[in-house]
């Protein structure tokens, strides 16, 4: 395994080139939690023309619902969710200049297109490891949709937030890639 | 006749519960430290590290290990002998909202169309069996939706036979790739009818992890089964490798002459399953 690569949004269209499928890689700073429900309704704003609770320009979205916090902890148990069931939103977010998301799984070909498209970069974290990622956030602050409760968006301070680059600018998907490459073995 | 009071057993599903959330089982333990030192690539590796790391914190600190605590399915089998004071069902579920609520859980389970949150995490899913004795036995599973959601169901045709259960079993777990957490649990039901099979499927999920079928003939679809699903390259999270699944679980049912039903349930590696005997 290479040295992490060290990141820290905003990202600049150079931030994001440089990165690699396959690399590890360490988030510092800012980073905007997103899923299912507040997608529809950031859609929706889109859809009236009206602005974001969040401008996205630069920014990293992560796909995540956590547990909720225990008195005196700022997050509860917070990994990422399955990122393909936000694949019908994302395209219209990295138009707007999201530079990464940041999910477990798959995505569908709209997706890796519009991130070459746009240079974006979506970041894989090990699903289910909840307790360990919860640890990288230091600060978490509820923005916008707290009726929606887990899913509503919180904006959180990450201090090395561990995530592999799956899916690069320049379109090398390490699902596809990972899986040929291991295919047969045992 | 026994008697068991109804919040006995609401008091035995939140400790399930809670406890299931935060403590993974032995067998599942053991199995996850296994595929550490049996993964071939390095980024597989390093994934399965991030996940022992996990359910250390987990336990140590008595967090969840998943932020998706799941939607709880049962499966009671009361004795013949035993008389509950209520509702056995209320009862489960009254756990359910306690265990959820008290272990600051994850509340998942909402409207089916409407989507509106419950905001308890009821109601669970209840399978009831009556069995023999004066005594409940009471397993759990927190299933989270990741897994869930690339489970699949199939009637084949009877001239496909053992070799298009194979089959299908590993064209489900291909198709779900790095989507439900691996490495997985791969839960499958053989026979019955339509929604026997799901059943099936489910059930033979809450067996320790790599408890063989007793029956030779069907440990060997077992066996068979979870190597060809290594050899599909998956890996740890999808990111390629070659511990794809923990173990397969087979169970086996008679069917209609016609039918050949085959389910397969997917089970992440925070393969949360507990259970209690009253």
């Amino acid at each position: 395994m290479t040295a992490p690569v060290r990141i820290t949004p905003p990202l600049t269209d150079a931030d994001v080139l440089r990165l690699k499928t396959g690399d590890k890689v360490l988030i510092t700073g800012v980073i905007y939690t997103v899923r299912d429900a507040a997608h529809k309704r950031l859609i929706e704003l889109l859809d009236k023309g009206e602005g974001l609770p969040f401008d996205p320009k630069g920014q990293i979205i992560y796909y995540v619902g956590p547990t909720p916090e225990r008195p005196g902890q700022v997050i509860g148990s917070a990994g990422p969710t399955t990122s393909g069931r936000m694949d019908a939103y994302t395209p219209r977010l990295l138009a707007l200049g999201l530079k990464g998301t940041i999910g477990k799984g798959i995505r569908g070909k709209d997706v890796a297109d519009a991130m070459i498209k746009h240079k974006a970069v979506y970041l894989a974290a090990v699903g289910g490891a909840a307790a360990l990622l919860a640890r990288t956030i230091k600060k978490a602050e509820i923005i916008a949709y707290e009726d929606l409760g887990p899913e509503a968006i919180r904006r959180l301070e990450v201090v090395d937030f561990p995530a592999i680059v799956a899916i690069d600018a320049h379109g090398r998907d390490i699902f596809t890639e990972g899986i040929e490459k291991y295919r047969g073995a045992s | 006749m026994r008697e068991i009071s109804s919040k006995e057993i609401t008091d035995k599903v939140k400790s399930l519960c809670m406890n299931a959330a935060c403590n993974l089982t032995e067998d599942v333990e053991g199995s996850l430290r296994d595929a550490l030192k049996k993964e071939a690539s390095p980024l597989g590796r390093e994934v399965l590290g991030q996940i022992v790391e996990n359910f250390e914190i987990a336990r140590n600190e008595g967090l969840p290990m998943c932020q998706d605590t799941g939607i709880a399915v049962f499966f009671v089998e009361v004795g013949w002998d035993v008389h509950v004071d209520g509702s056995l069902e209320d009862a489960v579920n009254e756990g359910v909202r306690q265990g959820y609520g008290e272990g600051y859980l994850r509340k998942s389970v909402c409207h089916a169309l409407k989507r509106k949150n419950t905001g308890d995490n009821t109601p669970s899913i209840i399978h009831t069996e009556i069995v023999e004795g004066e005594k409940i036995r009471i397993r759990f599973a927190a299933k989270g939706a990741g897994s869930e959601n690339m489970s699949a169901l199939k009637m084949l045709k009877p001239a496909e036979g053992v070799e298009g259960v194979k089959k299908f079993v590993v064209d489900t777990v291909r198709g779900a790739g790095g989507n439900p957490c691996p490495p997985i649990v791969v839960g499958v039901g053989i026979g019955g009818s339509f929604e026997k099979s799901a059943i099936l499927s489910k059930k033979a999920l809450l067996r320790p992890v790599g408890e063989k079928n007793p029956d030779p003939e069907v440990s060997a679809i077992e066996e068979d089964i979870l190597q060809k699903v290594n050899r599909l390259g998956i890996g740890p999270m999808g990111f390629g490798g070659t511990v794809t699944a923990l173990a397969v679980h087979v169970e086996v049912f008679p069917c209609h002459i016609a039918s050949l039903p085959v389910a397969v349930n997917i089970q992440c590696h925070a393969d949360r399953h507990r259970e209690v005997i009253i």
